[in-house]
């Protein structure tokens, strides 16, 4: 773990303690997950108890423990994806790449998440995968829309 | 820099921008909000750019990129004014012809017109489309307009004035009860009355006192506050600054939910460009009037919503909800009176301040004031935005505004207020949408999602479907909702995988009403509205899982089979090549079978099939 980072970070947010959630998304945001280590630097330079940062990195959704693969995709489950046929779509990706939501493939090539709205319902059923969005989805176009991933070379 | 010094600075600068503006200009209005970005509107807009450079045409026309206009499975959407034409699907290759045909030549591109699935008719005008004639756009009015990234096309919407009568004009107490007069009450859920919330907070003896916009949207299927935090945030800020003067706040707080990346974007530049100007900051316009704000990201937990698990976030805790009273506006973040209101609540501010109480409150019903933007989606034909007011039925807004149902199926009942609210049935369809009527049907308005469902939709996997959100989404703080989602969840489960036994539908009213009277906070309080509201008018539906272990519209695995109509099916072999079981079985041109055997019911064939040959029994 970049330590620099870190302090880099904690520093902006002025080692408050109010604003741990955010400091904890931003640190997120360098490995993409919260490995312990950093979560006990961080613990010990802000003087907070581990305990409430454990608590927070596993009540709030955002935050995950394990490492997770090159590409995420986020299949949205809000009203309208549910009504629109999202969960054959998950079932379709699930059998695609052979793992549950919450899980990364063996290859760290895709990790698999559900959200809960993404506020983009007049083009549902959604999918995210990175940063890209792809509407109306149906199982049909699960592996179409997978293939160019994998062949993408490395970030 | 044209930093705003005094009230009067505002009118001067607005008129020197509009100096500077051609009103004939011919303007392409492109839409960059989710929706349309999601259908890659960033593309086509830097295709329709560099077109223009081409022809040597960018500074004879204006690209404006706006926020959402509304009708996102249109998206890309490109509107050109002045004479309002309005383009759908655009997609990079449409860029020659609108600028050759129409730009050059005045003429319309027909094939991309709107065009109405059930008449056949194309639509020229952005104004003519049936999604926005009969609507009332007060508050989403310049979203889709306006640059949201550029304050001064705001301030030419007459952005901030609200603020320079509210600062120059009117005492705190004065903007207290004109808000109270008004009747607005909160667009977030609660329907609970603005202008009390303020003046109870406004009297509460602190000497801090804080503001606070809810923009962590939870309930899925609704997006108005993202389009509004994306499209037009000023309007937002403004009604904060409004409200802080109001009770004496210095300080504020945008909670935005984190999968809204476009909304904080967009906060963070018209936060930052309106303290540039002097209008947000310290000595706002020169009256000593202090106020910041800053934005704190969600972290995705859907309880945060709810007002004290959301001052418990912003005070970097686990947002776990406490019981009220203390309400928060005497006892709030970090112990201080503090307002919470949604973000689309303080969108309302500025058109009662400029326009005064009489004015706001003569739209709407009795009890429900004002406008309310709903978000259309599901089995509509018409899908997005829609704002109308208080009091139009339903009926005017599926039918009327939606078009109706797709595919020509019928429909069923449309869910609002999220995991919150209920299902409502074809026999309400002329009840009037406002607060109290909706929770009299059972329902609640909640944020304003509303999802039409026709007879593809089966209502106990809905009502399953909320449980199951909400079993995840419980803090887990309180028995009743922690223990009772996960009994009533349990129970749908086994109805819906065809184990349901007599007695169930019993226990589960049960259940839901020992949580309604017994849960802490309102997730809990609520939890049981969409298996109560879906007993009370699908009853028969549940019986048919349970008794028949029939699922009629075809939704939960155990209790249906998917079936060819050998009448209907021409042997085109699409569901053949894509059954990914190799269950389907037919020679070319002749009728197929499918294996139920070997079936996994994924749908493919269902979806693929052009002639809907595919059913379900």
């Amino acid at each position: 773990m970049n330590f620099e980072k870190i302090d880099h970070i904690l520093k902006e947010h002025e080692y408050k303690h109010s604003a741990i959630i955010s400091i904890m998304q931003d640190v997120q945001g360098i490995e993409n997950y919260l490995p312990e280590d950093t979560l006990r630097y961080i613990s010990e330079k802000m003087e907070l108890k581990l305990t409430r940062i454990f608590d927070i990195a596993t009540f709030y959704k955002t935050f995950s423990l394990t490492p997770r693969g090159r590409h995420t995709i986020r299949v949205c489950s809000g009203t309208a994806c549910h009504l629109g046929g999202a969960v054959k779509n998950l079932e379709q990706i699930q059998r695609t790449i052979n793992i549950q939501e919450g899980e990364t493939t063996d290859d760290r090539m895709f990790s698999l998440e559900t959200v809960n709205c993404l506020g983009a319902c007049a083009l549902a059923p959604v999918m995210v995968i990175d940063e890209d969005y792809y509407d109306a989805v149906n199982p049909g176009d699960i592996e179409k829309f997978l293939s160019p991933y994998r062949s993408e070379p490395e970030r | 820099m044209k930093q705003i010094k005094t009230i009067s600075d505002l009118e001067d600068l607005r008129k020197s921008i509009l100096k500077q503006r051609d009103p004939e200009k011919i303007t392409i209005r492109t839409c960059l909000s989710t929706g349309c970005r999601a259908k890659k509107s960033i593309k086509v807009i830097s295709a329709l750019e560099d077109e223009l450079n081409n022809q040597g045409l960018q500074e004879k026309v204006e690209i404006k990129r706006t926020g959402c206009h509304g009708f996102c499975e249109m998206g890309p959407i490109m509107v050109i004014e002045p004479a309002n034409i309005f383009y759908r699907q655009v997609k990079s290759e449409d860029i020659e012809d609108i600028v050759f045909e129409t730009i050059l030549k005045g003429n319309i591109v027909k094939r991309l017109l709107w065009k109405d699935a059930g008449t056949k008719e194309y639509t020229k005008t952005e104004q003519e489309l049936p999604l926005y004639k009969k609507q009332k756009k007060h508050i989403s009015y310049n979203s889709g307009k306006i640059d949201p990234t550029d304050i001064e096309d705001y301030i030419v919407a007459d952005g901030y004035s609200a603020l320079c009568k509210a600062l120059s004009a009117m005492t705190p107490a004065e903007i207290v009860e004109t808000v109270v007069a008004s009747g607005l009450r909160g667009r977030g859920g609660g329907g609970f009355s603005t202008g009390l919330k303020w003046r109870i907070c406004s009297v509460a003896p602190s000497d801090i006192k804080y503001i606070i916009a809810n923009g962590d949207e939870g309930d899925p299927g609704a997006f108005m506050d993202r389009s509004l935090m994306e499209g037009d945030p000023h309007r937002i800020i403004e009604g904060m600054i409004i409200a802080a003067f109001a009770i004496g706040a210095s300080r504020g707080f945008l909670y935005v939910r984190e999968e809204y990346p476009i909304a904080i974007e967009h906060l963070s530049i018209a936060i930052q460009k309106a303290e540039e100007y002097g209008l947000l900051g310290n000595n706002i316009m020169g009256t000593g009037f202090d106020f910041n704000i800053s934005i704190n990201k969600g972290a995705g937990a859907f309880v945060c919503g709810e007002e004290t698990a959301l001052i418990i976030s912003i005070e970097g805790k686990s947002g776990t909800p406490r019981s009220r009273p203390p309400y928060p506006a005497f006892e709030g973040l970090w112990g201080k009176p503090t307002i919470i209101n949604n973000v689309e609540t303080f969108g309302n501010i500025t058109q009662i301040i400029l326009k005064g109480a009489d004015w706001y409150s003569n739209i709407g019903t009795t009890g429900s004031k004002g406008t309310k933007i709903f978000s259309l989606v599901g089995k509509v034909r018409n899908t997005g935005l829609v704002e109308v007011e208080m009091g139009t039925t339903l009926r005017e807004i599926i039918f009327d505004i939606g078009g109706g149902i797709r595919k020509n199926r019928q429909f069923k009942a449309v869910q609002t207020g999220g995991p919150s609210g209920g299902c409502i049935p074809i026999s309400k369809i002329d009840m009037p949408v406002d607060y109290d009527s909706l929770r009299e049907a059972g329902a609640i308005m909640g944020s304003g999602g509303m999802i039409v469902m026709d007879e593809t939709s089966c209502m106990v996997d809905i009502a399953r479907y909320f449980l199951n959100f909400l079993l995840f989404e419980s803090c887990g703080k309180c028995v009743p909702c922690r223990e009772g989602l996960k009994q009533m969840h349990y129970i749908l489960t086994n109805i819906c995988e065809g184990n349901g036994e007599r007695g169930d539908i019993e226990t589960l009213a049960e259940l839901g009403n020992f949580m309604i009277s017994t849960s802490l906070c309102g997730l809990g309080a609520t939890a049981a509205n969409p298996v109560l509201s879906t007993l009370r008018y699908f009853h028969d539906e549940y019986l048919a899982h349970i008794y028949d272990k029939k699922c009629p519209a075809g939704v939960c695995k155990n209790l249906f089979e998917y079936m060819i109509d050998e009448t209907l099916c021409n042997g085109c072999t699409l569901c053949r090549i894509r059954c990914p079981e190799k269950a389907i079985s037919g020679e070319k041109k002749k009728p197929h079978r499918i294996d139920t055997a070997k079936c996994i019911k994924c749908g493919i064939c269902y979806n693929s099939c052009k002639r809907q040959a595919v059913i379900v029994i």
